[in-house]
This record gives C-alpha cells, sequence and structure tokens, in this order.
C-alpha cells in the first residue's frame, strides 16, 4: 500500500511555472493575429493542453504522485479523446 | 455515529478526489462536445459570432485564475512549512481572484442580457443558427464554470477557517489538498474555455 | 477450513449496539452491511411497483384495442416502468446491494473507504427516486416520452418531463458518488497481502463497473442538464428550428446508456462467478482471464454506444465502425460464459437454489447476447429495429441476466445476511415459476417482433394476439413466482445458518452468520488462490 510522503514544493517554483503559464497565454492570445486559418484552431488547442499538462503536472503534483495515478489520468483523457473520435466518425462523412 | 472509526488515509481520500476530478473533466467533455459539432457545422457563424465577446475581459480572467492557482498551490507550502499567517494571506489573495472573477463575468453578462443577447429571447431566434448555438452555449459553459468556481471557493472558505482554527496543520492537510485540486481543476477548465469562446477565427 | 480465527463472540451487525435503536439505528448507520441492506429494502419495494406496472401494461396487450387505459396512460406507464426499472433497480441493483454488502468482507476489509458518503448517496438515491414519483403527480401529467427523453420530443412534449430528468440527474450523482467509494475501497483496503489477482472475481467486477459509473455517469448528467435547459430557454442544441441536431442527443444518451448496460450486467456476472465454483466445489476455470474480461467489457463497452442509432440517420462510416465494436465486445462476454461452463464441467454440482438461477442466468444471457448479434449486424438490425424483438432481446439480458442474478445472489448470501436459512424446496418451485414464466413472457416477443410488432405501441393487429396472449400468461406465472419467493424469504421459522452453509472459500464464510459489526478482529490470511477446492 502507497503510503503518503511529505512533498515540499518550493515558492519559486510555482513562481516560475506561472510565468510559463503566462508567456503561453500571451501566445494564445496572438496566434488569431497571425491569421494561420486552418491552424489557428489546432494551434490553439495544442497551447491549451501544453498550459493544462503544467497545471497538472507542478500545480496539481502529478510530478511527483505514484505512478497508477499518472496511468489512471491518461486513461480517462484517451477514453475522452476516443469518444471524440468516434462521434466525429459520424460528423465528418455526414 | 455507531461505527468504528476508520485509519485515517490521506492517500485514499486525495485518490477519490482525483476519481471525483475525473467525473467533471467528462461532465463538461460532454459539453465540449456539443461545442466541436455544432462547430464544426456553422464554422464561420462560430466566428463571427466570437468577435461580439470581449478578448479583453477574457484574457484578464485567464491571468486572475492563473495566479489563484499559484496562490493555492502555494498556500500547502505555506502550512507544511507550518508557516500560518502565509496560507491566511496566500488563500485570501485566492479568494480575492475569486471575486474578481466573478465582478468580470457580472460585468460581461450583464451587458449581454442588457443587450437581450441571451437564449430564449426575440433577438436570439432572429438570428443564425450558428449564432444561436454559439450564444447558447457560451451562457451554458461560462455558467456551468460559474457554479463551479462558486463550490470551489466554498470549499476554500472551509479550508481557510480550518487553517485558522489549527484543524488544517503541517500534518493534516489533506483537505486543503483536495480544495486545491478541485480549485485547479476549475481553472483548468477555463484554459480550454477561454480561447475556444474567445478567440475562435 | 482453515483461518477461523475470526468467528469471534461479537454482536451481530443486525443489533444495535450504539446510542439510537431501531429505525434511527438504521438510518444514521454508516457500517456498509446495513448500508446495503437498505439499498435491498429499497430497490424491493421499487421493483414490486415496476413489476405491477409492467403486469398491468401486460393485462392491457391482452387482447387487440382498449381494455381497461387509453394510450396516454399507457405512454405514462412504460416510461414510468421503464425509469424505475432502469434508474432505480438495475443500474444501482447488484453493486450497492451486494457490492456494499461482500465486496469489503471479500477483500478483508472493515468498510468503505468512505463510510459517511456512502450513507449519503444512498439518502441522494431516495430523493432521486422521490424526485421522479413527484414527477408523475405533478405539472401536466406524467412524462410520456420513454425512459430515454429523446429529442426533440422529449423538449416538447407538455407532460412533466424537467422533473423526472432531474430525479435522474441526482440518481446519476448517487451512482456516481458510490463508483468513486468503490475505486478508493478496492485500491486501498485490500487487506495486507491481496494483490490484485488474489482478489475474489465479484470485487473485479465491481470494480470495472464502478470505472463505468465514474467515466459515463457525468456524460448523461451534462445530458440531461442540457434537456432541462432545452426547455427552460430555448439554448436550441438538439432542436433543428435553432440548428441544433437531435440525432446528437441521441450520440450523448448513448454514450452514458450503453455504458450502463455494463454497470448492469458486470456485477451480475461477478455474482454468478461466486457461485458457481461454491456450488461445484471445484476451482473456478481461467481466474485471470475472467478478471480482465471485466476490464474488457468495461473498456470496449464505452465506444459502442452507436449501435443504437443504426437507422437515425448517422454516417455509413460511423454505422460500420459501431458494429464492428460491438461484435467485438461479444468476445469478453463469450469469454466468461466458456469459463463458467467449464467450471462446472466435472464438478460436484449441488442443485441448490443460488446454482439454479446461475445456470437460468448462462442460459437466458446467452439467447439474449446471442440475439444482440443480430441488431449489431447491419442489415438484420433495419428489419428488427424499434420491433417487440428489442424488447425481447433486452428483457433477456437485463431480467434473465442481471434479474436472475441479482436473485441468485440472494439466495446465496441470504444466510450471511440475516443468520437464517430459507425453505430450499419452495425457493427450488419458485424458481421453476419464474423460469418458465420468463421464457413465455419474452420468447413470442422474439417472433411477433421479427413479424413487424413495434415497440412501445398501444394495440395491435390481430394476427400478434396468440404470441400477446402466451406473454400476458407468461407474465402472471412469472408474478406468482416472485411471489412464492419473497413470501419463502420473509417467513421467519428457516433454521439457523451456519457460518459457511455452502462450503464456500471467499472471506465472508469465515465470519458468523449474520457478521459482526466490525467485520475482522485481525486481518485474514490471504490464500494465494482465492477458490481453492482442491
Amino acid at each position: 500500500m502507497t503510503t503518503e510522503v511529505k512533498h515540499i514544493t518550493e515558492y519559486p517554483v510555482y513562481a516560475k511555472v506561472l510565468i510559463g503559464l503566462l508567456v503561453l497565454t500571451t501566445f494564445t492570445i496572438l496566434v488569431p493575429w497571425l491569421d494561420l486559418t486552418a491552424f489557428t484552431a489546432l494551434i490553439a488547442l495544442v497551447l491549451a493542453s501544453t498550459k493544462a499538462g503544467i497545471v497538472m503536472t507542478y500545480f496539481m503534483h502529478l510530478k511527483v504522485e505514484y505512478i497508477l495515478l499518472k496511468i489512471l489520468v491518461i486513461m480517462v483523457l484517451a477514453i475522452y479523446v476516443s469518444v471524440i473520435i468516434l462521434t466525429f466518425s459520424d460528423y465528418i462523412f455526414r | 455515529m455507531d461505527h468504528i472509526e476508520m485509519q485515517r488515509d490521506d492517500v485514499g481520500a486525495k485518490l477519490g478526489m482525483w476519481v471525483f476530478i475525473f467525473t467533471e473533466i467528462l461532465l463538461f467533455g460532454g459539453l465540449f462536445l456539443v461545442y466541436a459539432v455544432m462547430r464544426h457545422r456553422y464554422t464561420a457563424d462560430f466566428h463571427q459570432a466570437s468577435l461580439q465577446l470581449n478578448t479583453f475581459i477574457g484574457a484578464l480572467n485567464t491571468v486572475v485564475l492563473l495566479i489563484s492557482s499559484m496562490t493555492v498551490a502555494m498556500s500547502i507550502t505555506a502550512v507544511q512549512k507550518k508557516d500560518k499567517r502565509m496560507a491566511t494571506i496566500l488563500l485570501c489573495i485566492t479568494l480575492l481572484c475569486a471575486v474578481i472573477f466573478l465582478v468580470d463575468k457580472y460585468f460581461e453578462w450583464g451587458h449581454k442580457i442588457s443587450m437581450t443577447l441571451y437564449p430564449g429571447t426575440d433577438l436570439m431566434q432572429s438570428l443564425k443558427h450558428g449564432y444561436i448555438l454559439f450564444f447558447s452555449l457560451y451562457f451554458f459553459m461560462t455558467g456551468l464554470h460559474m457554479l463551479h468556481l462558486v463550490i470551489g471557493a466554498v470549499i476554500l472558505v472551509i479550508a481557510l477557517t480550518k487553517v485558522r482554527m489549527g484543524l488544517i496543520n503541517d500534518e493534516h492537510y489533506v483537505l486543503l489538498e483536495n480544495g486545491g485540486l478541485y480549485w485547479h481543476l476549475v481553472d483548468l477548465i477555463w484554459i480550454f474555455l477561454f480561447p475556444l469562446l474567445y478567440l475562435v477565427t | 477450513m482453515t483461518g477461523n480465527t475470526n468467528l469471534h463472540e461479537e454482536p451481530s451487525y443486525l443489533i444495535d449496539t450504539g446510542k439510537r435503536k431501531g429505525i434511527m439505528a438504521w438510518l444514521t448507520t454508516t457500517d456498509h452491511k446495513r448500508i446495503g441492506l437498505l439499498y435491498l429494502w429499497s430497490i424491493m419495494v421499487f421493483f414490486i411497483v415496476g413489476g405491477i406496472l409492467g403486469e398491468t401494461m401486460r393485462t392491457e396487450l391482452f387482447k387487440p384495442g382498449q381494455q381497461f387505459y387509453g394510450p396516454q396512460t399507457y405512454n405514462a406507464i412504460f416510461t414510468l416502468h421503464g425509469l424505475i426499472m432502469i434508474f432505480l433497480i438495475v443500474i444501482p441493483g447488484l453493486s450497492v446491494v451486494f457490492g456494499n454488502f461482500v465486496m469489503p468482507i471479500m477483500i478483508g476489509a472493515n468498510d468503505v473507504a468512505f463510510p459517511r458518503l456512502n450513507l449519503f448517496a444512498w439518502y441522494l438515491y431516495i430523493l432521486g427516486a422521490a424526485v421522479v414519483v413527484i414527477s408523475q403527480f405533478t405539472g401536466n401529467g406524467p412524462p410520456d416520452t420513454g425512459w430515454t427523453f429523446y429529442a426533440p420530443y422529449s423538449t416538447q412534449t407538455h407532460t412533466n418531463v424537467i422533473a423526472a430528468v432531474s430525479g435522474a440527474f441526482i440518481l446519476g450523482f448517487s451512482s456516481i458518488l458510490t463508483g468513486i467509494n468503490f475505486i478508493v475501497t478496492i485500491h486501498r483496503l485490500r487487506t495486507p497481502g491481496m494483490g490484485f489477482f488474489k482478489m475474489p472475481l465479484l470485487p473485479w467486477a465491481i470494480y470495472a463497473t464502478a470505472w463505468i459509473q465514474v467515466l459515463a455517469t457525468p456524460v448523461i448528467g451534462i445530458t440531461l442538464l442540457m434537456i432541462i435547459a432545452e426547455r427552460m430557454f430555448h439554448i436550441g442544441f438538439f432542436d433543428p428550428a435553432l440548428g441544433g441536431d437531435p440525432v446528437l442527443y441521441q450520440h450523448l444518451f448513448w454514450i452514458y446508456s450503453h455504458p450502463a448496460v455494463y454497470i448492469m450486467i458486470l456485477p451480475a456476472m461477478g455474482v454468478i462467478t461466486e457461485i458457481i465454483p461454491t456450488f461445484c466445489q471445484k476451482q473456478i476455470y481461467g481466474y485471470k482471464a475472467i478478471a480482465i474480461s471485466s476490464l474488457a467489457i468495461a473498456g470496449v463497452g464505452y465506444f459502442v454506444w452507436g449501435h443504437h442509432m443504426f437507422t437515425s440517420g448517422m454516417s455509413k462510416e460511423a454505422i460500420w465502425t459501431f458494429s464492428l465494436l460491438t461484435f467485438l465486445v461479444a468476445v469478453p462476454s463469450a469469454i466468461k460464459v466458456f469459463n463458467w461452463v467449464a467450471t462446472m464441467y466435472k464438478g460436484s454440482i449441488d442443485l441448490k437454489p443460488p446454482l439454479l438461477y446461475a445456470i437460468a442466468f448462462i442460459f437466458l444471457f446467452s439467447i439474449g447476447g446471442l440475439t444482440g448479434l443480430i441488431q449489431g449486424a447491419l442489415a438484420t438490425d433495419i428489419q428488427v429495429h424499434d420491433t417487440s424483438f428489442v424488447v425481447a432481446h433486452f428483457h433477456y439480458i437485463i431480467f434473465g441476466g442481471v434479474g436472475f442474478a441479482f436473485l441468485g445472489a440472494i439466495h446465496y448470501w441470504y444466510p450471511k445476511m440475516f443468520g437464517r436459512m430459507y425453505n430450499i424446496r419452495v425457493a427450488n418451485v419458485a424458481w421453476g415459476f419464474l423460469f418458465i414464466g420468463f421464457n413465455l413472457l419474452y420468447f413470442p416477443q422474439f417472433i411477433i417482433g421479427i413479424e413487424g410488432m413495434p415497440r412501445r405501441y398501444f394495440d395491435y393487429l390481430p394476427q400478434f394476439t396468440w404470441a400477446q396472449q402466451i406473454s400476458t400468461i407468461g407474465g402472471y406465472i412469472l408474478g406468482i413466482g416472485f411471489i412464492i419467493l419473497i413470501v419463502n424469504l420473509f417467513r421467519k421459522n428457516g433454521a439457523k445458518a451456519t457460518s459457511n452453509p455452502w462450503g464456500g472459500k471467499t472471506f465472508e464464510w469465515q465470519l458468523p452468520s449474520p457478521p459482526p459489526m466490525e467485520n475482522f478482529a485481525t486481518p485474514p490470511a490471504v490464500p494465494d488462490n482465492p477458490y481453492d477446492y482442491d
């Protein structure tokens, strides 16, 4: 049985993460101005996913959690993505 | 309670919170699926309609939520270091951010509602289909998100009170951790809502 | 027998030892065994109501034309029958009753991970049930949409859909909380030394079920909220007049409701897997295959929802994909069936009531499963879609499968729950009535379904009369069977049960009957193999 290990993350780490997230947010806002048409949505989603990944890794402490929890998170996201793909197997071809 | 006290299990409590977060992800997931389908069908309308939203307010709220996420994460560090004063300050900043977010939303929604641009009005019925669906999704998604934000804030108020009372301390802080996890979920959802609603082109 | 250190002299969980006595002690309990029984009583009450509704429909259908109530009442009654049977009985069903009562004991735990949350989930369940009941008597009459709430009808009918949908939403929340509780329990509270592959197979099934509850239920939650918003604010997601898409509702609905079928059937399979080795006194055949096929069913079952929508106007590509995936999910189900039969082979079979129910389960579930493939195949589905063939298939799986497994489970754990035996001969007679009545009731529906009898119709052509009459008579025989069964279980004159009346090997049979409030004084010794009969 896994027992709780106390992980203390120091304040500067969180501050750096926040700066990183703010930089990515700036990119997110600037992307539509670049006028990349078809790729805008894709880039926006990639940026958002990156930000979400950072929040989960550092703020939500997935980085220091046990392996099983990481696997579960990946499984849930994989199931959700599969559901979207299957639904679009209807809408794209209709 | 006529039952024996269970052994305390912080890892179990956190696992429970994570599984609950999974359900929340799929709850919003259903909504994002509707968004994806409708945007696929009405791409041009969605682009036009999203120009009606104020990108500045959206961006401001994004920043506010990111800062609040950082402070709530830091408050755990403060509790672990037995720094009660710091933990209090950080949690208060988090709650202040929640209030700023709600005030922003009040003005944003208020503006739309004063234009009678919300589901069910005559103005809405007269718009193109893609516009109707965009604004319906806008109100539904941000409304549900706001509900979660309020619930998260209530949990953090409880955590703050317990920190003051010393019930959350460097030995017992799983409630604060779980409240923090929930708060990060609120942030996570906004990270996706912001580009999808405000920056569609 | 080994490991009987737990036959200690503690008062049983049925005796109030706390401050509160009587009904209050039950309503405030956090003991998993008592909560299991709370669910059992509530489910039994709802089942009687739902069963009576079903019998009135059969009576109405005895002859063509109107007998004693009209079409609108008929619509309301099949809706309520579906709501009660699906949302109040089979979805929580085995998982909440036996998942609560025996699962923690089977893994050597003293309770679930979050006992108070467990009780709260029961209250939510009762609240949801109450809201469903209220929906029948308020607003503009009881809902007439069927349990599926298909848009756009559900967004336009004048009946009281909002209340019924809210009830279903609350029930879903209750189901999610139970799922979270069981996942954490199985991860964290297994007794020291019990790895995942030393667990009995019912906890495996409950574990797989809990994941579906957690990952599928939120989707129906948000969908039901959309229905409410659609009715109150005209948001237009499912309304073609506003640009929405009714087929999208079907997608969202079945993304939950197909996995929900596995929420119902997986614990039933788990129960059967417990009963068969005990009454054949034989090691279960293919332990790992059964364990993993539970997860496989849960996993693949998540991706087959589209097979409910072959005639909805979905794209051809999607239809092919979903048909293929549907055939795939039959594989792990068949693996289980073969393993059960292989376990019985050369076992010393003891035909006690639980095993009779288990055998009936295998028989009825196989018919239900194979007729499912007829609907999974594209060409034949066009013919049988929305006919009483679907009704028969569904009831073979859910009633013949889940229902018979539930009855088998009650007869199996009854001595453990109440510390008494029941009359075995009477139980066998009840089983006979149920088995014969069930087949008379539903098998003719396959035949007239292929001939074109639509489902949910109040009236029918005279050529279907013979089958409808056999069905109705079967329905009455089934009803008699239930009366015998209930009377038999409620008679209080059975002999006192020993701790292990059937010769089972899992932990619950090492405890006294009924078990003490605190299950294990000392952690039980974990055998390498939970079904070690050799």
